[in-house]
């Protein structure tokens, strides 16, 4: 039978379960589709450096982006430091300004975005859809080179003249490129040029993640059937393919701006007591600009990691995910609302009244479907059979911090409310939460989980648990004073405070900046246990967690090029089938057919 | 096996546990949309292009808005490109035809015209800038200037990066290493391209003129 293109297809009789005993109830048509050509890698270059297989480019990912997060890690305790003991003069206003910037591009674009879609994209994708490799190995090597160029001009932006830019991570002009904001001249073209690069680089490998979850799945693998985890990275995807665009546009725009002297963004302005060239430019719109970007971005972080926990609640509960339909829904409406939000963080900037209402509203709608998935986590553990591993632990962190994270999403989405507290520390506390500690937890989960699929060998479950605790708890150390800061109005953004008649926090400052210092530092716990453990930790044995999502379950652990050895994959059911009735197995596996599990009674869901 | 399109909604309210549900899914081959992968990445490559430009837009009808905005002449040259551009799009399709009888001697010409056409609309776009710079109409002396010279660079870099495509299928088809269905393939995909870089370019060049 030819394709669309009139391609000779031999049919691969060996993917549907052949042979002549197979059971009528296991049947499945053969393929209509020839499986996709492998590259194979013929030198040490291209095996170990521009390699084509989509799980070594996601380990390159999570360790770049690990190495840049320790620089936006290192940056943040600097400044914890300084606004601690302003005495010390550590940091000057520029230098603070410039790590402030830093820091938050960092952590938002180059650490948990590459992390979350490249890192977790790469590895998870294809193992979890039953594929041997992305459709375009090639463009997918490609996007993570050019990711790793546009780290290096960021990281090159603190060795020039002026030093990286002060911006703040949201580049508002005019003050990004106008005389007196540190990096004026070269820190901020080469952040724009970074971003430009990232943008372009993550087009590339958003292009696979999407057409492979799409069209590369194995047999039986509909988009029902996959695991929460690549919903959640398919949809945060689709809402980085469409808004990354705004973020290129306004970056190229300010480029403009700031190299060519253009007037897209610059108002008719006097810098230094000299008229400046520029005239009628309009602030404002590179603020919608941004933030058209900037709202989806805080999704396209949430929502692999809402996937993630889904997927780890569920195998560490022993249970079915609660509504999985449900969760499947939430995602998609999360996805959609997350385009007409953005205004939520412009109440303060000059809109029109009327505007805020709408956006306002819309932000409220936003926290049904994620009230619903928070329900839905919290309803699959009931009566499961709660394994307190490391990555459940982490998990349930996850759930609770997110919580308290939204829940003060709630009144900085209110107009009235937002207007007093948009400057102070409660803005740092509440996104520190939501959208710091909340997705890092659920990185650290993530990485206990699937690390023994990545080495084979087990991470030490008693330093692990050592680490989450101080993590965990060092946390809210921090950002509950932080909350209670800015409910007194300390301002955000202030280089150094000393004590006032009126606001007295030098005290929760030091206590702050003392509970960053140790969080920071118990990072080295996690570190030293990856490395031990790549060098000598247990052995895992295959599927350590008893999961039934496919990347378990390939012939080899860790699964080697191509995945699957001879034989692709047929799927058989969803990867929730804990504890069904009717079947001595406490858990089957996506590739279980049919007549092995004869007895097997459709759990109630 | 024929199954019936199903609209997304029905794909998300199915049941993946119930018995009579997984009879239908263990049929099911994986893939989603009945196209190939090569077909629906130029279609979301052009996607995300239409959605660089509506921002493009968006922030010119905004910016217009301002009292400073002075407009540029459209050099006739313009008009010229534009005609450039409409040729090689109808070269495209006609070479695409060819390829699709298998007509190799029509398919070089082809694609070597459309080639040579690109590049000439390319040189002919900076023949404009040089015009315009000459006559004093530089990006930093009004916005509307400044968006000109940035829309007709971003079209161009997209046409410059359809022209990497456009070599590769080339140098292929050349060295007569291929097989039929795929080299059609390529051909068709890059025709699509064409189509969409003209359309947008009619999208850009209205907005000029118009304003």
């Amino acid at each position: 039978m030819p394709d669309e293109f009139g391609y000779k297809i031999e049919a691969k009789v060996d993917m549907a379960a052949s042979g002549t005993s197979v059971p009528p109830i296991d049947y499945v048509p053969v393929a209509e589709r020839p499986e996709q050509e492998l590259y194979h890698s013929k030198s040490w270059w291209t095996t170990y450096v521009f390699s084509q297989d989509a799980k070594y480019i996601g380990i390159q990912y999570t360790c770049v982006a690990t190495a840049i997060a320790l620089v936006g890690l290192t940056l943040s305790l600097l400044m914890r430091i300084q606004l601690a003991f302003p005495n010390l003069s550590l940091l000057d206003a520029s230098v603070y300004y410039q790590f402030i910037t830093m820091h938050g591009m960092i952590m938002v674009v180059f650490f948990l975005t590459a992390l979350f879609l490249g890192g977790f994209g790469n590895l998870l994708i294809p193992l979890m859809c039953g594929a041997r490799d992305m459709v375009f190995p090639y463009v997918n090597m490609l996007s993570f080179w050019v990711f790793v160029l546009a780290v290096l001009v960021l990281v090159a932006s603190f060795f020039v003249p002026g030093g990286p830019t002060g911006a703040g991570w949201t580049l508002y002009p005019p003050q990004a490129i106008t005389a007196g904001t540190p990096g004026n001249l070269w820190g901020i073209v080469l952040m724009l040029v970074s971003l430009v690069l990232f943008v372009v680089g993550f087009t590339m490998g958003g292009l696979n993640y999407v057409i492979t979850v799409l069209q590369a799945r194995t047999r039986g693998m509909t988009l029902m059937r996959l695991p929460l985890s690549i919903w959640g990275i398919f949809v945060a995807t689709i809402l980085a393919l469409l808004a990354f665009p705004a973020l290129l546009v306004g970056g190229i725009m300010l480029l403009l701006d700031a190299v060519f002297g253009t007037s897209f963004f610059m108002p008719a302005s006097v810098s230094m007591g000299e008229l400046l060239q520029t005239e009628g430019g309009s602030p404002i719109l590179f603020q919608h600009l941004f933030w058209f970007f900037g709202h989806p971005e805080v999704y396209i972080v949430a929502l692999p990691a809402f996937g993630i926990v889904s997927d780890l609640i569920s195998v560490h509960a022993r249970k079915n995910i609660f509504g999985y339909r449900m969760m499947v829904w939430a995602l998609v409406i999360i996805g959609a609302l997350s385009f007409i939000v953005w205004a939520h963080h412009m109440y303060v900037a000059g809109m029109n009244p009327w505007f805020g209402y709408f956006f306002a509203t819309t932000t409220l709608i936003i926290a049904v479907p994620t009230a619903i998935k928070v329900y839905n986590w919290v309803l699959t553990l009931w009566r499961g059979n709660i394994h307190l591993t490391v990555p459940m632990l982490f998990t349930l962190g996850f759930i609770i911090t997110f919580l308290n994270g939204g829940l003060t999403g709630l009144f900085l989405g209110n107009v009235v409310i937002d207007v007093p507290l948009s400057d102070t520390y409660f803005v740092v506390a509440h996104f520190h939460m939501v959208m710091g500690i909340a997705p890092v937890l659920v990185v650290f989960g993530a990485v206990y989980h699937w690390f023994p699929l990545v080495t084979g060998r087990m991470l030490d479950q008693g330093l692990g648990k050592l680490h989450f605790w101080i993590t965990f708890v060092g946390a809210y150390m921090i950002y509950t004073p932080m909350y209670y800061q800015g409910f007194l109005g300390v301002p955000r953004r202030y280089f150094e405070m000393y004590e006032s008649s009126y606001i007295s926090t030098v005290g929760l400052n030091v206590f702050i900046t003392l509970s960053a210092l140790v969080v920071g530092l118990a990072q080295i716990i996690f570190f030293y246990n990856v490395i031990r453990s790549v060098l000598k930790g247990e052995k895992a044995e295959k599927n350590p967690w008893k999961a039934n999502s496919l990347e378990w379950q390939t012939p080899k652990m860790p699964p080697e090029h191509g995945n699957w050895g001879e034989k692709l994959p047929v799927v058989y059911r969803w990867p929730y089938d804990f504890s069904v009735p009717g079947v001595d197995k406490e858990h089957i596996p996506q590739n279980v057919s049919p007549s092995e599990v004869a007895g097997a009674k459709v759990e109630k869901t | 096996m024929k199954k019936k399109e199903e609209t997304f909604f029905q794909l998300i309210s199915q049941k993946p546990w119930e018995a009579s549900q997984a009879k239908l899914d263990n049929k099911h081959d994986g893939k989603t949309l009945k196209l190939s992968r090569e077909k629906i990445g130029v279609r979301t490559i052009m996607v995300v292009s239409t959605v660089i430009f509506s921002f493009f837009v968006v922030a010119y009808a905004d910016r217009m808005l301002i009292h400073d905005w002075k407009n540029m002449p459209e050099p006739w040259l313009l008009w010229i490109n534009t005609c450039i551009l409409m040729i090689t799009s109808y070269f495209f399709h006609k070479t695409k035809i060819a390829s699709d009888r298998s007509e190799n001697v029509k398919v070089k010409n082809g694609l070597f015209t459309v080639g040579f056409l690109s590049f000439t609309f390319i040189f002919g776009q900076m023949l404009v800038w040089y015009q315009l710079l000459n006559l004093g109409y530089f990006a930093a002396s009004n916005v509307a200037n400044a968006f000109f010279y940035m829309l007709t660079t971003i079209h161009g870099l997209h046409l410059l990066g359809g022209l990497i495509f456009w070599g590769l299928t080339t140098s292929k088809f050349l060295k007569g290493n291929y097989r039929i269905s795929k080299m059609q393939r390529s051909i068709e995909l890059c025709a699509i391209y064409w189509h969409f870089l003209l359309i947008v370019w009619f999208v850009l060049f209205g907005l000029m003129l118009f304003t």
